[in-house]
């Protein structure tokens, strides 16, 4: 079953206060070299048939419109996963 | 007649309830809504209460802004029905760019609650005529993202057009940006706000003040106004 992943984050330039959470535990855990994290978000949009490029513009639409608020976050890919790399839940 | 004030009650709603006391406190008659419903009961006015509307999955009051009876929400707000959203109703208003900008976690990265100040900064609003200019009131905040972002442009927009309803005072309880608590829209039917006027309407039950303990009802002003709006139309 094809996959379309969409990725998002939040914006750059915003506080990211889940992702300071995450970087406090990794330097608790003694790794310095690590400085930062942001945390963002990944769908997995199953599909049941062929995925042609209107579904992929319905995708981006949905990512841009749903999934994501562009004040706060920016869409970074929205694609077709490789089955070898998509999580299946099986 | 009897001013009706719809409450739309959301998968995961809290403070429906505490809201239809409120606007019964004040004189108004409360109606019940539904978010599965296209149906808004021939109401004057709505609340959009507080609380966790679809767990907040995906962003806290995302999908409610896309739940059935928004789409009436929305079109009776374009028309000029006062709204008034609360913590996640001003969630839910700002995901369905009723006002503009976004709500996020708070800075400091934990659920907070206190009784917070604040200074009404616009009485020309259906849900804030009541007060006066630069009044400083009380009520319970209690929220874990109520930090208030847009842009500089937006930001200077909204400064510029007296648009900032509310501003915290002494402390910023969530980095909101310029203070920002609540806000109004250009003509004044929707508000919404992070902190929760429907939990200070009836004395014994209300932020305490240097009166008596509990005996804060600045809250209740904000349902007032709107029947005074009301009766006017």
């Amino acid at each position: 079953m094809p996959t379309i992943v969409v990725e998002v984050m939040p914006k750059a330039e915003l506080l990211d206060p889940a992702g300071k959470a995450v970087a406090g535990a990794i330097h608790r855990l003694g790794e310095n070299r690590i400085t930062d994290v942001r945390l963002g978000k990944r769908f997995e949009l199953h599909v049941d048939g062929e995925v042609d490029d209107a579904l992929l513009d319905t995708a981006r639409q949905l990512a841009a419109d749903l999934l994501s608020n562009g004040v706060i976050e920016d869409v970074v890919s929205v694609h077709v996963a490789d089955d070898a790399h998509a999580s299946t839940g099986a | 007649m009897t001013v009706r004030v719809g409450v739309v009650t959301f998968p995961g709603s809290l403070d429906d309830r505490d809201a239809m006391r409120a606007v019964r406190l004040a004189g108004a008659e409360p109606v019940a809504l539904w978010h599965g419903e296209h149906d808004l009961k021939g109401v004057d006015a709505i609340v959009l209460p507080g609380g966790f509307s679809y767990g907040d999955y995906l962003r806290a009051g995302a999908i409610a802004a896309r739940s059935p009876i928004m789409a009436e929400v929305i079109d009776a707000a374009n028309g000029g029905m006062p709204v008034l959203g609360i913590c996640n109703g001003f969630q839910i208003l700002v995901e369905a760019h009723l006002l503009p900008g976004g709500l996020i976690r708070n800075d400091h990265g934990d659920f907070i609650r206190r009784d917070q100040k604040l200074r009404v900064e616009s009485t020309d609003s259906a849900w804030t005529n009541g007060f006066t200019a630069g009044q400083e009131i009380v009520i319970p905040l209690k929220n874990g993202e109520g930090g208030y972002i847009a842009d500089d442009a937006t930001l200077d927009r909204l400064e510029g057009e007296g648009l900032v309803a509310f501003r915290y005072v002494d402390v910023n309880p969530n980095g909101s940006l310029r203070d920002i608590a609540g806000l109004r829209n250009e003509r004044g039917n929707v508000v919404g706000l992070m902190p929760h006027p429907e939990h200070a309407v009836e004395a014994g039950f209300g932020p305490d003040t240097d009166l008596a303990m509990r005996s804060g009802t600045d809250g209740l002003t904000f349902f007032t106004s709107v029947l005074k709006q009301s009766v006017l139309n």
